[in-house]
């Protein structure tokens, strides 16, 4: 049987997964588990999540991908229901054509509904559109205590508020009613502006983001002094005019692990410098296609291979609008001190809309992710540093993201999580989970 | 053109596999299944996926004297049927079928009898319109007869035989009937075997090959490919050592 690790390869803790085809192999897959290892399960998706929110204490998975089917959509107002495996990618190929698009998707196509719920995921348009959970107006659980459950915000609203962004404890997501959003068009309005400095960058946030859904920015992590921060402002917007055939899916593979990692502190200085540098003028106005705007790197199947065996470690981090410029300033100074860091970092600001979750990432402020190869003491001394920074200002550290944070700063960080222990299903637990709580 | 489709046996992977692959294409559809509420999600998922129309029949393939009125609701429906899939089946327990007789013939008519009341009662539809394809799913564990899955084994090979000898009879009458053997495939019917993974393909990967070899009027698909190299040299080795053979 194959095993399977979460994205980032670390920790590696290889799982087994039992593939779950309809809502009745849960409870034996559950069982199956149970006598095995005398253990307990947790519900596996895409296996998008880099650390270790998607590893079970067991080694034992319930594989959600073959549940992936849809069970109405009502094409007039675009609201889907559907079984928790399905794609946003095989969403996308089929509700494009009819003009309708996911409200919020992360930087990734290959995520379930079911780990987009569960890990309340966000995108380029938090600041106009909250989160995936906003959007979610139904959920269908499996849970070991009661059976299937129903949960919304009017049935059981304390279950539905734990099961966003709830880690996949609160039960088993078998299916997801979800609201789509209108567009007239396959294709994105994008403007590009370079900018030398972490100041600049959220002037620009400030002027730009009124007038974009979609804004991220690519900053360069190696650059120090006065260039601090410099990068890529891109924003973007539906076109109002065009096709609305789905992107055709070429792509091309990492198809084996390199003994050791292909990002290091050569490659990345030139890829940076390079791409920091690949736009002559100060702004370039264009129409791209929605798949290279939103998924760049689904472009290049398991990229996660390029950090090699060892894998790599997400940092992201939130930090709350009163002191961002500071703080992210500081953890800049930190991150391009080490030396270390990947081709991807990114910065966003986050809006103010709430989200039903109760354990739900974002808060208003401004988010910075980086990945990081693995390397176990320089990651240990530069994540305890920038810990500090960031919980000390009142931030948090994204669990779908991470391997190392403290139970105390998550507890700080998230209050909330009692209620969600307190709702969990006492069949599932996930290695983050019992790292955080114990 | 849109192409009309039977499906029996409807909520098995592969066929469900096969099936989304004609929704793209917005092909029409008649699903057979026992299990109501499994086939009206599958109706509706295909629905989504594009398929123009989808009529869906309750009925267990045991049954067998319930046929005539399934295909008097299917050409009552449909005025042709351009492909036919048989792929319902259950994989026995091999240990319990040596002690239980009752539970092997069973199983046997269930992944034999039965199926050949389908393949015979369909030929006779598809002889009279003059045209289409009946593809049905057979194994490769129907070569010969193995020690660990030997009820499963001879039950495919009969309905591999009929379907061989049905081709025959059916060859000038513009009707082609395609045999599907699969290898190690992770199904439903799989799901609770350890499956070596390096061999193990998707109802994805079968449902592609089975497209083809449809296009093709191929005779017998073997799925993945390179068991028909495996199944050539395992069908070449002489009884004497076969039956010393233990897997």
């Amino acid at each position: 049987m194959s095993q399977t690790l979460s994205w980032g390869r670390y920790p590696h803790c290889p799982q087994i997964p039992h593939n779950v085809f309809w809502p009745e192999d849960v409870p034996n897959g559950l069982e199956r588990i149970a006598a095995f290892q005398k253990g307990v399960g947790l519900a596996y998706g895409q296996g998008r999540s880099y650390g270790d929110s998607c590893l079970s204490e067991s080694g034992h998975l319930l594989a959600m991908a073959k549940m992936n089917r849809i069970l109405f959509i009502d094409w007039k107002s675009g609201l889907i229901f559907a079984q928790a495996g399905l794609t946003l990618a095989e969403l996308i190929n089929i509700a494009l054509p009819r003009g309708f698009f996911p409200p919020v998707t992360p930087g990734t196509k290959f995520i379930t509904l079911g780990g987009a719920v569960a890990n309340d995921v966000h995108g380029k348009n938090h600041h106009v559109h909250g989160t995936f959970g906003c959007h979610v107006k139904r959920l269908i659980l499996y849970r070991s205590d009661e059976g299937i459950v129903e949960c919304s915000q009017s049935l059981r609203k304390e279950l539905f508020e734990a099961t966003i962004g709830g880690l996949g404890l609160t039960g088993v997501i078998l299916a997801v009613a979800l609201q789509l959003r209108r567009v007239t068009s396959n294709q994105i309005e994008q403007r590009n502006i370079r900018f030398q400095c972490l100041d600049e960058f959220f002037d620009l946030s400030q002027t730009q983001d009124a007038v974009h859904e979609y804004t991220v920015a690519w900053v360069d992590c190696l650059a120090s002094g006065a260039q601090t921060g410099r990068g890529h402002y891109m924003a973007g917007n539906h076109a109002k005019d065009g096709a609305l055939t789905p992107a055709p899916p070429g792509r091309i593979g990492i198809p084996f692990d390199p003994p050791c990692s292909l990002i290091n502190a050569i490659s990345l200085r030139i890829f940076n410098t390079l791409y920091y540098h690949r736009q002559y003028h100060k702004e370039t106005v264009r129409r791209v296609c929605y798949d290279p705007f939103f998924y760049p790197l689904d472009a290049i199947s398991q990229w996660n291979r390029l950090y090699g065996r060892a894998g790599f470690q997400q940092y992201q981090c939130v930090v709350p609008k009163k002191d961002g410029r500071e703080i992210i300033r500081a953890v800049m100074k930190e991150i391009a001190k080490s030396g270390t860091g990947s081709f991807l970092a990114v910065l966003k600001r986050f809006g103010n809309l709430p989200s039903p979750g109760l354990l739900s990432f974002p808060l208003e402020g401004v988010t910075l992710a980086l990945d990081f190869p693995q390397r176990a003491e320089i990651n240990l001394r530069l994540f305890a540093k920038l810990d500090r920074l960031v919980h000390d200002a009142g931030g948090r550290l994204y669990p779908a993201k991470d391997a190392h944070m403290h139970a105390t700063d998550f507890k700080k960080a998230y209050p909330r999580w009692e209620a969600v222990e307190a709702l969990r299903d006492p069949k599932l637990n996930s290695l983050f989970w019992k790292r955080v709580t114990q | 053109m849109t192409q009309t489709i039977l499906i029996i046996g409807a909520t098995s992977s592969m066929a469900e596999a096969f099936a989304l692959r004609y929704a793209k294409e917005s092909a029409q559809f008649f699903l057979v299944a026992r299990n109501k509420d499994k086939l009206d999600v599958v109706s509706a998922n295909l629905t989504a996926h594009g398929a123009s129309r989808v009529i869906s029949f309750v009925m267990d393939g045991n049954d067998s004297h319930l046929l005539p009125e399934l295909l008097n609701t299917i050409w009552k429906t449909y005025e042709r049927i351009d492909l036919a899939l048989i792929a319902y089946g259950t994989l026995p327990n091999q240990c319990r079928a040596q002690t239980d007789i009752p539970y092997a013939i069973a199983e046997f008519r269930t992944n034999a009898e039965s199926v050949i009341a389908c393949m015979a009662g369909l030929a006779e539809r598809f002889a009279l319109q003059q045209m289409g394809v009946i593809a049905v799913i057979g194994s490769v564990a129907g070569d010969r007869g193995r020690a660990s899955n030997y009820l499963y084994g001879s039950a495919k090979a009969a309905i591999e035989t009929y379907a061989e000898g049905l081709r025959a009879h059916l060859l000038r009458s513009g009707v082609h009937i395609l045999t599907i053997k699969p290898g190690f495939v992770a199904t439903q019917m799989t799901a609770e075997l350890h499956l070596p993974s390096a061999l193990t393909v998707s109802p994805e990967y079968v449902a592609c090959d089975i497209h083809h070899a449809i296009l093709k009027r191929k005779d017998v698909l073997y799925t993945p490919w390179f068991w028909a190299i495996v199944m050539w040299i395992i069908r070449a080795l002489p009884a004497v050592i076969f039956k010393r053979m233990r897997f």
